[in-house]
């Protein structure tokens, strides 16, 4: 006999002991694919036999059963399924995973049975028990098809087991293997007019006999509802029908369909909704043509999984989890959706927004509710634009993600509920699974990044309590590691490691831009509160955003935030920006001065106090060692080394000497990146990376394009906003090379920071592994803020240099991937929740304790 | 990090004896956290002055080899190495112990007379209390004259720096003195650098016995000397003082809780405030331990969670666990969750609650997990009630609209109690000039006007009846510190 299974489902082994079910069952599936109740017992007794622990046995099969069902594996479950009870108990499981259910039943006579029986001296049952199994499972036999099993296979007798053959046949809604390019056209409803123009205009073209195709292969892919309520339903019909036939179009079933088909099977349905017109429509043609309508429309699936299972398509949607399954459940929820059971003021049911909740990586194309425009979110199209009731009838190209419309001629039907533009509603929440526990996310620079449990538990924490709308925050930046540490006696960290890094990874060219010690500020602006409700969803009625690299708000004051934007909008639309990049809204990477505007309580809490305290302390040492040294003194033996010992005051006041000197150039480094802000006059911010713009990121220009941009562009007109000094060195041109140091030395020298190395372009690559984006080279005096005032005495410098940059480096390479992705899943308009995890990403290894001086 | 002494009765120079330290000989000793300078700027027979230097090395301290630092951004730029602190007091043990127990081989009488003798202490961090420098000193007899020191003189508007330099004047014994300073230094700076142990007590007792049985500011004196540690405090003040008078002296201190965190971030400083605005109360000196305030609002929550019959109740920023205290112990509650953004918190309230030692039926009733009110999560769905204690005045107001869809569309329970503080009482605080909050946390607190008109705002978008009440003490003007607000699902 041949078994005819679908690839998923739940299959059920029915028969008596000793019929033979385990020697099938290892026979035609895979051991994993069996879950056999004797195993369980084994497992949770040590006793195959034991039925004592039947019950925990079972609760074991089942939550395995479970799992597999839950990843879509078959699964075959190996026990005797003789009571009701037990067959009840895999039934509901089917249900509940919804998968369709088979029964296998192994009807072997009771003689055999017995003699098999007889065979197994580790396992003999008395007769009574062979009796009563072969009499329960007589019984059973008839009704298992009512009880509930899709697919009910009976083997009479011992050969029929023998020659039985499994094959596992497709889902239905298994057309992966159609890879499109596809049209996915919503609900028509009897417009054929505005059907065939938008075929047109897809670039479709009939043929002689009528029949629609695209001249590239393309194929219709038709979202249900095809009749009711619009002017030409036949032709609809005929149109569809014939384009499926040929094979250039799929069709699944909406609402209106299967109520034409219970219609046309004479049941008794009330003729609303425009059905009324159909059925005019059809009684006028020949029985024939309504007896292939009604076929056609029977014989849809509810889904289809499209394009290697990366597209579904459903008239009212579908789940992640019910994607390619099959099950009553399922089919309703295609066809109608989820509704409360409440109605709303205009009598239409309330529903249930699945997509608000949707998180599949597979694009959902759906109808069934008109808008007025597309909905599109979390990869779902809702592309009922209500062409019946005067909107337009729309088509999302795919793989493109396109949309096209036509709009409708007439309004061919009132609608209950007003199809008027609606408020820009924000509905795209993001839910605690999508930065819970352990994440991984995906990225194009670094295959897969993996963020802890611990990592993301107190990422939630800074940015629930700390960050701005995350609407706004479609970019964190990485942190940087420190070149090498150097090998030049008197400094920590020099050029000539920041240029051997990228020499010895290939890369010939290196910008190094001046670094200035302010505070990282990411700033995003919208030409217009509009712009920034359409594109960032923000509908608070702000335009824009400063934020910190942590996600917070720049500015606790948000009138100075106000003013800075309105500023920046200024010199962007004086110098053409917004004109020659064909956008309404940028997002800049930039460094805000000074320092002490955002640093102001660490400045008073923590760099003054240990200043004058360094500075007055030193002082009056200095003062008495030299009033000491300065006296004639008795001259006696110096011993060092033991305590309480004689020691050399002269020594002692050199070294103090050195330390006040220290003092003052710590706090001559802090002074330089400090000064008072009385107005947004006295701010400077320097633009570094033009991240994106509408439909770019710039992550794929050479940094020296993005520093002429900035300073073509942001520069010149208000004197906030200034350019950032730069100097291309060859790392191979030991002149290039030394000038590189000089104008390093230059720049740290006068109070400067330090330089920022990086590689010619934006990202770089060796071995297909991505190197450092960048690398920070500080400055002597600088360095004081960091590792002390007096670092650079010579034994703290020797220990000083004792560091690791390995754990930072790495962080920074993750950061970094996770910032671009970020930007060009914002770019691509992915959904909100796929942003996020980006910036999440950064804010969780944030997190990681790395040593803060790196 | 410098201390000098001077003497100045001929022959001056008999301070070398005294100090057990040759005026001619530059001494050096090895301490664990650095090293000490003893030398004689000045040592003529009319006026002779030895001079301590302490030297800490900075790295070790930042490396968290001295001292309690934890390491971090912040301990490398540190004010230890150059502020006078315990590190100086041990110093002082260690380097001129002797003078210090008023031995004197070659001059015994000096060592037990009282000598005019002139101390000048560095950078003494006295964080503005300039006025308890006289209180302390004063009553031991010394003349009292400091120099206070700007934070930074290119920008005078940051103000002025916590150091002073303390000169002191009298005619003590060398010894009583030193002793004095031992004491008093770390009084001042407060931040020990030791972990305290019991020997504490005994140190105090040893140093600080018959002169500070006497002085005026004793309790003051000890419990900034033990940090206020209370039984520290308790214990050497029992010690000092009669039993009767030590104890009307402990209870009014709690026990400092000094949460640090190392963000690592160069704009944020380094410790996050404790908790206090339960502690904020309008009456400034505090009887018990525990605010009646914070009493009275937790009971009018219980009362509301009473009142609308809940059985599954989740507490929606539960902190370490004072409401899911209360109710636990509800008997018609059969479901209780606590969410905290905070797994610190979440890992004390399940300390605090002594969950491990619960009866299991108690036990089982509570679900303790990490969320934030800012994301839509479905473990929060289908309870009777949510309760949002002094949580909203936590949230950026441009984040506001996020919690109350995660709460009232997304969780939807049948009902919210929500409290937040009244600004509009804020007048009754005396720390709270110039529209100051109630805590520095605090993003926003509401007025009775902006409360109600938000209230009315959720209720509207989303299908809610909302009942508000004030709770606490009613000032001149009728309002309350607190507000709450009982919302209820329609239908």
């Amino acid at each position: 006999m041949r078994i005819e299974i679908p690839e998923f489902c739940l299959v059920t082994l029915v028969g008596a002991t000793s019929c033979g079910k385990s020697s099938f069952a290892a026979k035609h599936f895979k051991p994993t694919e069996v879950l056999s109740s004797d195993f369980f017992r084994g497992l949770i007794s040590d006793d195959e036999n034991n039925q004592e622990c039947s019950s925990a046995a079972f609760d074991a099969l089942y939550y395995i059963a479970k799992k597999r069902l839950d990843a879509m594996k078959l699964t075959v479950i190996d026990a005797t399924h003789l009571q009701e009870i037990a067959r009840k108990q895999v039934l509901n499981l089917a249900k509940e995973q919804n998968c369709h259910s088979v029964a296998i039943v192994f009807n072997i006579p009771e003689a055999v049975l017995k003699q098999r029986n007889a065979a197994r001296p580790e396992r003999q049952l008395p007769e009574h028990v062979i009796r009563r199994h072969a009499n329960d499972l007589r019984r059973c036999i008839r009704g298992l098809k009512k009880e509930g099993f899709r697919f009910v296979y009976v083997l009479n007798g011992v050969d029929e087991v023998d020659a039985a053959e499994i094959v596992r046949t497709k889902m239905w809604n298994d057309k992966r293997e159609e890879h499109g390019p596809f049209d996915i056209i919503g609900d028509v409803h009897g417009c054929f007019d505005e059907l065939t123009e938008l075929l047109t205009k897809l670039g479709y073209i009939s043929d002689d006999a009528g029949i629609w195709k695209h001249p590239e292969g393309r194929k219709a892919v038709f979202l249900g509802d095809l009749c009711d309520r619009g002017p030409r339903n036949v032709d609809t019909l005929k149109l569809v029908m014939d384009m499926v036939d040929a094979g250039n179009a799929f069709c699944v079933p909406g609402n209106h369909d299967v109520k034409l088909v219970k219609l046309l099977l004479g049941k008794n349905v009330q003729r609303t909704h425009g059905l009324e017109k159909t059925e005019e429509e059809l009684l006028a043609q020949p029985e024939e043509f309504r007896e292939k309508v009604k076929t056609f429309l029977d014989g849809l699936v509810s889904h289809y999984m499209l394009d290697g299972g990366k597209l579904a398509v459903a008239h009212a949607g579908i789940k992640e989890h019910y994607q390619g399954r099959g099950s009553m459940r399922i089919r309703d929820f295609c066809l109608y959706g989820e509704t409360t059971g409440e109605t709303d003021e205009y009598g239409l049911p309330v529903r249930l927004d699945w997509t608000a909740e949707y998180r599949g990586r597979t694009l959902v194309a759906y109808g069934h509710i008109p808008h007025i425009e597309p909905e599109i979110l979390n990869n779902t199209y809702g592309i009922d634009t209500g062409c019946v009731f005067g909107g337009k009838l729309t088509a999302l190209r795919y793989p493109e993600r396109v949309l096209v419309s036509v709009p409708a001629k007439a309004v061919y039907y009132e609608p209950a509920k007003p199809l008027a533009p609606e408020a820009v509603e924000v509905t795209d929440d993001l839910i605690l699974r999508d930065v819970h526990g352990r994440m991984h996310v995906q990225t194009k620079l670094m295959p897969v990044i993996d963020i802890r449990e611990a990592q993301t538990a107190a990422a939630l924490e800074v940015m629930s309590r700390f960050a701005a709308d995350p609407h706004w925050l479609i970019y964190l930046p990485p942190t940087m590691s420190p070149c090498e540490t150097a090998e030049e006696p008197e400094y920590l960290e020099y050029p000539t490691e920041a240029f051997a890094y990228y020499r010895k990874n290939g890369i010939a060219k290196v910008v190094c831009e001046k670094k200035h010690m302010g505070s990282r500020c990411v700033i995003v602006l919208c030409r217009s509160a509009e712009t920034a409700a359409r594109r960032f969803s923000v509908t608070d009625g702000t335009r824009g955003i400063l934020y910190t690299r942590t996600g917070r708000h720049f500015f606790v004051e948000s009138t100075m935030e106000g003013i800075v934007l309105d500023r920046l909008d200024r010199v962007l639309t004086e110098t053409g920006f917004w004109n020659d990049f064909q956008t309404d809204w940028v997002c800049l990477d930039t460094e805000l001065m000074p320092w002490s505007e955002k640093a102001q309580t660490l400045l008073q809490r923590q760099y003054a106090p240990v200043g004058i305290a360094g500075r007055n302390g030193l002082h009056q040492v200095v003062a008495a060692l030299e009033a000491a040294c300065g006296r004639s003194a008795l001259h006696f033996e110096v011993d060092a080394t033991t305590s309480g010992q004689n020691v050399d005051l002269n020594a002692v006041l050199e070294d103090f000497r050195n330390r006040e000197d220290c003092l003052g150039r710590y706090t001559d480094a802090y002074r330089a990146y400090c000064w008072n802000v009385n107005s947004p006059d006295d701010l400077r911010i320097a633009p570094f990376h033009l991240l994106a713009v509408e439909g770019q990121v710039f992550t794929d220009r050479a940094h020296v394009w993005h520093m002429e941009t900035i300073r073509k562009y942001m520069t010149g007109v208000d004197p906030v906003f200034m350019a950032t000094d730069y100097l291309v060195v060859d790392v191979n041109d030991p002149d290039s090379v030394r000038a590189g140091t000089e104008w390093w030395l230059q720049l740290t020298g006068s109070g400067g920071e330090g330089m920022v190395v990086k590689p010619e372009t934006y990202t770089a690559m060796r071995n297909e592994e991505l190197l450092q984006p960048a690398v920070k080279c500080r400055g002597r005096e600088y360095l004081r803020i960091i590792y002390s005032p007096e670092y650079t005495k010579p034994e703290h410098l020797e220990r000083l240099k004792k560091r690791s940059l390995s754990r930072k480096r790495q962080l920074a390479l993750r950061e970094f991937a996770l910032g671009v992705e970020g930007l060009e899943r914002f770019i691509q308009k992915d959904s909100l929740y796929r942003i996020h995890q980006c910036a999440f990403g950064v804010l969780a290894f944030e997190s990681e304790p790395v040593d803060p001086r790196l | 990090m410098l201390l000098t002494i001077t003497y100045r009765e001929k022959p001056a120079t008999d301070l070398g004896f005294l100090l057990h330290k040759h005026p001619a000989r530059p001494q050096t000793f090895e301490l664990s956290f650095g090293k000490v300078y003893v030398f004689y700027p000045k040592a003529e027979p009319e006026e002779c002055t030895a001079a301590l230097l302490l030297d800490i090395n900075p790295i070790d301290l930042a490396r968290g080899k001295v001292g309690t630092g934890v390491g971090g951004l912040f301990d490398y730029i540190n004010d230890r190495p150059y502020a006078a602190s315990s590190f100086l007091s041990t110093a002082l043990a260690r380097v001129y112990g002797s003078a210090m127990s008023g031995s004197c081989r070659e001059k015994p009488e000096l060592a037990g007379k009282a000598l005019p003798l002139e101390v000048h202490l560095t950078n003494l961090p006295c964080r503005s209390e300039t006025d308890k420098l006289k209180e302390i000193f004063e009553p031991l007899g010394y003349e009292v004259s400091y120099v206070e020191h700007g934070l930074d003189e290119t920008f005078p508007n940051w103000g002025m720096s916590d150091y002073v330099d303390l000169t002191l004047k009298g005619t003590v014994r060398l010894a009583d003195l030193l002793n004095h300073l031992y004491v008093l230094i770390p009084v001042f700076d407060r931040q020990k650098h030791y972990w305290m142990g019991d020997d504490e007590v005994d140190k105090l007792l040893h140093h600080g016995g018959d002169w500070l049985k006497t002085h005026p500011e004793i309790r003051w004196i000890t419990r900034r000397y033990f940090n206020r540690k209370k039984s520290y405090v308790g214990s050497a003040l029992r010690q000092l003082l009669t039993e009767e008078e030590a104890e009307t002296g402990i209870s009014e201190e709690t026990e400092d809780s000094t949460a640090t965190a190392d963000t690592g971030d160069l704009e944020t400083p380094p410790a996050t405030e404790p908790e206090t605005e339960t502690a904020l109360e309008p009456n400034p000196e505090r009887k018990k331990r525990r605010s009646p305030l914070n009493d009275q609002r937790l009971d009018a929550v219980v009362q509301a969670v009473r009142d609308c019959g809940a059985a599954t109740v989740a507490d929606l920023g539960c902190g370490e666990g004072q409401l899911l205290r209360r109710l636990l112990t509800e008997r018609q509650i059969t479901k209780l969750v606590g969410m905290d953004v905070s797994t610190v918190a979440l890992a004390r309230a399940e300390t605090k609650l002594k969950l491990d030692r619960k009866a299991e039926l108690i036990r089982n009733k509570l679900t303790l997990f990490q969320g934030a009110l800012t994301y839509r999560d479905q473990r929060l769905e289908g309870f009777d009630a949510a309760c949002v204690v002094e949580v909203v005045e936590h949230m950026d107001p441009d984040r506001l609209p996020a919690f109350a869809r995660t709460v009232f569309l997304h969780a939807a329970p049948k009902t919210v109690i929500l409290t937040t503080p009244n600004r509009s009482y804020n007048k009754n605080y005396e720390a709270l000039t110039d529209g100051k909050l109630r805590h520095p946390d605090h993003r926003f607190e509401w007025t009775k006007e902006e409360f109600t008109a938000w209230a009315e705002a959720v209720c509207k978008d989303y299908g809610y009846t909302v009942r508000l009440s004030w709770i606490g003490e009613i000032d001149e003007d009728g309002q309350q510190p607190t507000q709450m607000g009982v919302f209820t699902k329609c239908g």
